[in-house]
């Protein structure tokens, strides 16, 4: 090689450039599962990514500006349609109101702390799905609003019928929201029925997710409703998570297999809701590893 | 870029008239087709669409890497890979060694596929789409996660199909208008 002239030389060959590169990455990827040292890395590029992201949403909003256009047309029934469920939610509301109220008093009989006022009275900021990757190994979306928006990583996401992740990730004006179904992500629940407590996680296959655990002999029915539990601070008490769709109660096995399916639209929806911070949130490390890291 | 050059074409004393001339591609012209690709790679598609969307970043730097091996580095398909995997919320890396391994095969096969028609192109670049997504499962099952169904290959299977019309899109810019005031 030292004979070759100048105008011969290309630098190292593609086998080496190949070397150097994919160390590199296996730097990286080492990097983002287990350490977390540089979350400005991601950042960075995310930052970068973010206007072609903005234009490949445009025919989507075309797209909404013609629907809009098009429901404009039946404004008058959907008008009254929306009154009537007003009415109907303000019956319901109003009912909840005079029980919050009798709750907070028998509570104050107990001299057990208001926890309950902080927990219904949160606040919610509506964004839209900007992406959602083809990847089936992990379930992430993308949403439109982000750091400059107010959004705070651990936020919880809910859509009108349910959960629907946690925002895991943040940029300066999108977010990442790791859906419940991710094979990482578990949410505290109970179910409705019997408020029997338990963690649900996910399994990393779509509309599929696993109560582990219980024990054979758990009372738990088909079809039971699985409700937030509050624990852990997240998520506020009592959104719809998941309803009971299989049962296997093998006597072999130590634990009873339970799958259910989310009853939050997690691969539906274009809106979502980003649900503010609990206030009463446990500042306990090892209850959020993931999120402190981040914050950090 | 002459996708049409057999071994007959050849003998033929016209054939080096009758072919299209392309002008060279630019920086700037591989630059906007990267970042088009890009774009309609993070299309907001839902089900069905986005199992069978291939991988239009991958396919555009295979096709640079075929026809300018000096322009189209591995450091740029590093950065692209980069960039999918923030966008696809992904690992950090995943596609970026997935695509250093895609441009490692074709720059070593590249001179080889420019002898054959974009047709007889078309089953060797599904053969480096596979190695390609291959290698993004091995990442994947390695740090945890499941296998996927096999449906996830159906993206190696359009971007075959859509090979041959990918490559005539991005050269039909570069073909030189026949100058009528010339010989």
């Amino acid at each position: 090689m030292k004979t070759a002239p100048q105008f011969f030389r290309h630098g190292p060959g593609p086998f080496t450039r190949l070397f150097v590169f994919a160390l590199l990455s296996c730097l990286l990827i080492a990097e983002d599962v287990r350490f977390k040292y540089f979350p400005e890395l991601r950042q960075t590029i995310g930052v970068v990514i973010f206007p072609f992201q903005k234009v490949a949403y445009i025919p989507a909003n075309i797209y909404d500006q013609v629907d809009k256009f098009i429901a404009n047309l039946y404004l008058l029934e959907e008008n009254t349609r929306l009154r009537e469920q007003y009415l109907e939610n303000q019956a319901q509301l109003l009912r909840m109101h005079s029980l919050e109220a009798e709750n907070i008093q028998l509570r104050e009989l107990l001299g057990a702390v208001r926890e309950i006022e902080t927990q219904t009275k949160t606040k919610a900021v509506l964004a839209e799905i900007l992406y959602t990757p083809r990847d089936p190994f992990n379930h992430k979306i993308t949403l439109n609003k982000g750091s400059q928006h107010h959004i705070q990583l651990g936020q919880a996401v809910i859509d009108d019928k349910g959960i629907v992740g946690q925002i895991t990730q943040l940029y300066p004006w999108s977010s990442e929201v790791t859906l419940l179904t991710d094979k990482d992500h578990s949410v505290p629940v109970q179910v409705a029925r019997n408020s029997l407590r338990s963690v649900i996680s996910g399994t990393g296959k779509n509309n599929e997710l696993e109560l582990r655990y219980l024990s054979v002999n758990t009372d738990i029915q088909l079809g039971d409703l699985l409700v937030t539990s509050g624990i852990g601070g997240v998520y506020p008490v009592g959104i719809p998570v998941a309803i009971v769709q299989r049962i296997e109660r093998d006597p072999v096995d130590d634990f009873a297999q339970i799958i259910g399916t989310p009853i939050g639209g997690v691969d539906r929806n274009r809106q979502v809701l980003v649900l503010s911070l609990v206030d009463s949130m446990p500042h306990d490390p090892i209850e959020m590893p993931e999120i402190e890291s981040q914050k950090n | 870029m002459n996708h049409k050059r057999t071994k007959d074409q050849h003998s033929d004393k016209n054939y080096y008239f009758g072919q299209d001339v392309y002008v060279p591609a630019s920086n700037g012209y591989i630059a906007l087709s990267l970042a088009i690709a890009l774009i309609l790679n993070f299309l907001p598609l839902q089900g069905d669409l986005l199992i069978f969307r291939p991988d239009f970043v991958a396919m555009t730097i295979i096709y640079w890497g075929i026809s300018y091996p000096h322009k189209m580095g591995m450091s740029i398909a590093f950065s692209m890979g980069l960039m999918m995997d923030v966008g696809n919320t992904s690992l950090l890396g995943q596609h970026a060694l997935a695509y250093c391994v895609m441009i490692y095969l074709t720059l070593i096969f590249g001179r080889r596929l420019r002898l054959f028609g974009l047709m007889k192109q078309a089953p060797q670049i599904a053969l480096i789409l596979l190695m390609m997504q291959i290698t993004l499962v091995l990442i994947a099952v390695s740090s945890g996660s499941h296998l996927p169904g096999w449906s996830y290959f159906f993206a190696t299977a359009t971007g075959t199909l859509l090979w041959a019309p990918i490559s005539v899109l991005l050269s039909t810019p570069l073909k030189q208008k026949p100058d009528p005031n010339a010989l």
